[in-house]
């Protein structure tokens, strides 16, 4: 099998690079998948806040997925799903060697089979020892892993009920099932955050958050409307020092570090809980890339590229974050679709000087320590974007609200809100019957008010709604009396043979 | 009625119900864990020791030299990973650690927990010893001659202890294979069945289940760190097995090759000191540490343990990058205090044996003892051997299907085979011994959700009734 150009990953970046590569004239490409459907870990990420940059418009993940994974249709770009390259090697060709299963052409998103749809693909077989693509150039797009309980090294039990954030994430937001009913999460990055109101909004008792650093690295937007939102306490300098429960968790001992993250002694508190999320950072996953030989940078864990993002093996270029951990999509997508480009040159105009390494632009880590002196009386934080600007609302002499510290008018007319009506965006997932997964997610049509978020989750966690749903789907209509619709994110298919799955059940 | 049965489904036992299962017998193996060896089985260094180390004459001694001897023709019968790397007892410079490793002196350890004492007698103790116990091939080489087998090794190192038999094998690959095999030649294994009394009744065992009550006429008591609380249930002749417990950091296979060897330091008091190995699957092994505690639960790990291990290691072979730890863990080693394994017949209960305090070199010596044991059995309770008996096993094998655990890359069809093999897997941890699924870096994070959902289809149940390890450690809530 030959291709121009392989695409190792369906996930954000690798969508971008690819749908870049096509619209730079490269039209004979492959992405390879593992998972069973396109978009990556943005289907598992719900909530909203993407797209800003790239759309325009605050999208949620799987939204955000769904927009990209048409662009992909759209050119008719061939896929596979279920399919992992599992060895690269450089050279002219550039040879891939792949693992894949039988359902390799099974859409989990659209019904169709992708064999049949896709004619160039067709005489894509499965030798005996996996699946053998050359290829001119390709793009690395495998993203990230977690950092797992092990290589934080945290003493204790070895209990059930220790997850980390993204797996529990999985759990909920995918399969509809339940983790955990108090939970302590260790981290305070975006991650943890979105997760400490995701099983807050589930029921969970949340009963902290735990970072060991003296500021949270998630942003502040996600501390005010994922913690104070919520009355989550967020421990700073704090960490986790032992963990009790033989068989499922009991309870986690926290403790008080100094600047060195050594702990404090006398400081020790037993939290009890049946669940630990841990959001402890990511690593870019270049088990594959180290294998073959290319060049990594110790500082970002991630190859060492030019200013093209090609990697020291010629053609072969990197993106998202299996190059270096990125906070937002919109800066996986924009670095994807430069490296698409680059890719798509070097097909079509072969290998130029490599010229410099140079180390991808991350922009500065969020560090926010909350504030006590603040005000809450009249100073917020604009939830508006990322930027988190810090407001102050003064009631003029004539009556009106005025907002000082906002750096656009989103920030106005948010301060304006949050001090008369405060509402919010509410995002979760709605029980499927009959669908091919249990739960599909949703979202609110508008904001809703600030004090009827859970009485907005109990009616959607008491709804069901039947297979198919289409993403844009209105499923409850005017929800706890809001006047506001719950919509659909996603697709969920029928499941094909549901009586089958009974009976295997039995 | 059984003619024997097995209480105990460690590595021990299921060695002993293997060899058992090419005679003409009825046999039952009792476990009270959801699953075949979760004891001191699946948390140990996974060494074949050479058999240096234990006094001549003595059963640790006899058995472990022939455990060695027979590991490598049992792995090929049998297809469990095994592999001969030959071992290296390292002697030091004196009090090096304090004086050469700064990163100790600067890292806030106590010296005590690092000093290793230059003993060069001790050395030619073990050699000696070695060679009365018919270890092959056994020599003392000088430092440099070590950093030529293996560079890693610190400089202050001045002689040590090679010793090409040493091994090192799967100690899950090796239970399940001897679990799979006896399996296939008759043997029943019960799982989550936990004995709570035995009666003998004319020449008849009585023993009371939470499941049942099994009829036996010999009973063997391989029950680990419970092998005291079974033998108290029949004898009055008191026994007391400690557990004493053992931590060990283990690391990415990134840095797997750092050592070809497995390197011990010279022994102490408390067991063999520190050990650096590869594992057979390619990762780096450090430890155990060595403390006798009351528990005999307590597997849990600590900050002072885990410390030691990786600064006795340093002492070894240089310092590893924290970074590159995957999981840290610990094991309890059954300790009978007599300073070697009970392996008899207990004095006061004809038809019962005790095979007990088989700690450190048990794993090595666990097929040995099988075949120790059953030669008792056959004395016994006289038995023809099976015509049909079936040597062979096969390991799960690795395919080109889907992918599940992305680190280790075990397919969907090497899930499915895991449970579908007798005694086959029935939770997350059974999963992951039989395949490796969970073991690599993530450490489960993306493939638990898949493997969750394929255990219910197999076996039948809702996601939320699938366990870590057994009853009690469900990973799901029931939804409301």
């Amino acid at each position: 099998m030959k291709k121009d150009l392989v695409i190792i990953g369906g996930g954000p970046a690798g969508l971008a690079a690819a749908v870049e590569a096509y619209d730079q004239g490269v039209h004979d490409i492959l992405i390879l998948e593992r998972d069973s459907e396109l978009g990556g870990i943005l289907n598992q990420c719900i909530h909203n806040g993407f797209g800003l940059h790239t759309f325009k418009e605050e999208l949620t993940g799987p939204e955000y997925a769904l927009r990209y994974v048409k662009m992909v249709k759209e050119r008719k770009i061939p896929f596979m799903l279920r399919t992992m390259a599992v060895k690269l090697k450089g050279g002219e060709p550039i040879k891939i060697t792949a693992m894949c299963g039988d359902e390799r052409w099974n859409d989990r998103r659209e019904e169709v089979l992708l064999e049949a749809e896709n004619e160039p693909l067709a005489g894509l077989q499965k030798g005996a020892e996996g699946l053998e693509i050359e290829a001119k150039a390709v793009v690395l797009a495998m993203g990230c892993r977690e950092r797992a309980r092990g290589a934080l090294n945290i003493p204790g039990y070895r209990p059930a009920g220790i997850f980390t954030a993204g797996s529990a994430q999985r759990f909920v937001n995918i399969e509809g099932l339940i983790p955990g009913r108090e939970v302590v999460v260790l981290g305070s990055g975006d991650i943890g955050l979105i997760m400490a109101r995701r099983m807050k909004l589930q029921g969970a008792d949340v009963k902290m958050v735990v970072e060991i650093m003296p500021y949270s690295g998630g942003l502040k937007r996600n501390i005010v409307q994922c913690l104070e939102d919520f009355n989550i306490p967020l421990k700073l300098s704090h960490t986790i020092v032992d963990i009790d429960g033989k068989h499922r968790l009991k309870g986690v001992t926290i403790a008080q570090v100094d600047e060195a993250g050594k702990e404090l002694p006398d400081t020790a508190e037993y939290i009890k809980c049946d669940t630990l999320l841990l959001s402890c950072g990511l690593i870019p996953e270049n088990e594959l890339s180290i294998d073959a030989g290319i060049e990594m940078d110790r500082l970002t864990h991630g190859p060492v590229v030019n200013d093209r993002m090609e990697t020291g093996c010629r053609g072969i270029f990197s993106c998202g974050n299996v190059l270096h951990v990125h906070d937002l999509v919109d800066n996986v997508s924009k670095e994807a679709k430069a490296a698409g480009k680059s890719a798509a040159e070097y097909v079509l105009s072969g290998a130029g000087e490599w010229g410099k390494a140079t180390r991808p632009k991350s922009p500065p880590k969020s560090r926010y320590t909350p504030t006590p002196e603040r005000d809450f009386t009249n100073q917020l934080i604009c939830i508006g974007c990322p930027v988190g600007c810090l407001l102050t609302v003064n009631k003029r002499s004539d009556g009106q609200l005025e907002v000082t510290g906002n750096s656009c008018p989103v920030g106005a007319e948010y301060g304006r809100k949050e001090m008369t009506a405060p509402t919010r965006p509410l995002t979760a997932s709605v029980k499927v019957t009959d669908g091919i997964g249990a739960v599909v997610s949703v979202k609110t049509s508008a904001d809703i008010p600030k004090n009827k978020i859970m009485e907005c989750m109990a009616e959607i966690g008491r709804a069901k709604v039947s297979a198919p749903v289409v993403a844009g789907d209105i499923l409850l209509k005017d929800i706890a009396g809001t006047g506001v619709h719950i919509i659909a994110t996603a697709n969920m298919l029928s499941n094909p043979a549901p009586e089958n799955k009974m009976s295997q059940k039995v | 009625m059984y003619d024997v049965i097995i209480i105990g489904g460690g590595v021990v036992g299921c060695c002993i119900a293997r060899e058992l299962s090419k005679i003409k017998m009825r046999i039952a193996v009792l476990e009270k864990n959801s699953d075949i060896g979760e004891g001191a089985t699946k948390a140990n260094s996974g060494i074949v020791h050479a058999g240096y180390d234990a006094a001549a004459g003595t059963l640790k001694a006899l058995l472990n030299v022939r455990g060695n001897k027979m590991m490598k023709e049992l792995a090929d019968e049998l297809d469990f990973p095994f592999i001969n790397n030959g071992s290296l007892v390292l002697c030091f410079e004196e009090n090096i650690a304090s004086a050469e490793n700064d990163h100790i002196a600067n890292s806030g350890v106590s010296a005590d927990r690092v000093v290793i004492k230059n003993d060069r007698s001790r050395l030619e103790e073990l050699l000696d010893r070695g060679r009365q116990n018919g270890v092959a091939g056994l020599k003392i080489l000088t430092g440099d001659a070590i950093r030529r087998l293996e560079p890693a090794v610190s400089q202050s190192v001045t002689s040590g202890l090679y010793a090409p038999t040493g091994g090192i094998v799967c100690p899950f690959g090796l239970t399940y294979a001897m679990a799979e095999n006896a399996a296939v030649n008759g043997v029943e294994f019960y799982r989550q069945t936990k004995v709570v009394g035995i009666e003998k009744k004319k020449d008849i065992f009585y023993i009371t289940c939470d499941r049942g009550v099994f009829e036996g006429r010999l009973v063997i008591n391989v029950a680990g760190i419970y092998a005291d609380l079974i033998h108290n249930m029949v004898s009055n002749e008191p026994m007391t097995i400690r557990p004493r417990r053992g931590e060990y950091v283990l690391y990415d296979k990134g840095v797997g090759g750092r050592v070809s060897h497995t390197v011990f330091q010279l022994p102490g008091a408390y067991g063999k000191g520190v050990l650096v190995t590869p594992t057979v699957h390619g990762n780096l092994l450090v430890g155990p540490t060595a403390e006798d505690i009351e528990d005999k639960e307590a597997v849990n790990t600590t900050a002072i343990g885990s410390a030691t291990v990786m600064d006795k290691a340093a002492v070894s072979i240089g310092k590893i990058a924290v970074g590159e730890v995957i999981t840290s863990f610990a094991g309890l080693r059954a300790h009978g205090g007599t300073g070697d394994f009970t392996i008899k017949e207990v004095d006061d209960v004809p038809g019962f044996l005790d095979v007990a305090g088989i700690d450190s070199p048990g794993l090595t010596a666990a097929p040995a003892i099988g075949e120790y044991v059953a030669q008792m059995v056959r004395e016994i309770l006289p038995a023809e051997d099976k015509k049909d008996f079936k040597p062979e096993r096969r390991g799960i094998k690795s395919g080109w299907g889907e992918v599940i655990c992305r680190c280790e890359r075990i397919t969907k069809e090497e899930i499915y085979e895991a449970i579908r093999r007798t005694p086959g897997a029935t939770s997350i941890d059974g999963i992951k011994r039989r395949t490796r699924a969970g073991m690599g870096r993530c450490q489960g994070g993306f493939c638990s959700p898949r493997i969750i959902e394929i255990l219910a289809q197999e076996l039948g149940k809702e996601p939320w009734e699938i366990t870590k390890a057994g009853a009690g450690s469900e990973i799901l809530f029931y939804p409301d």
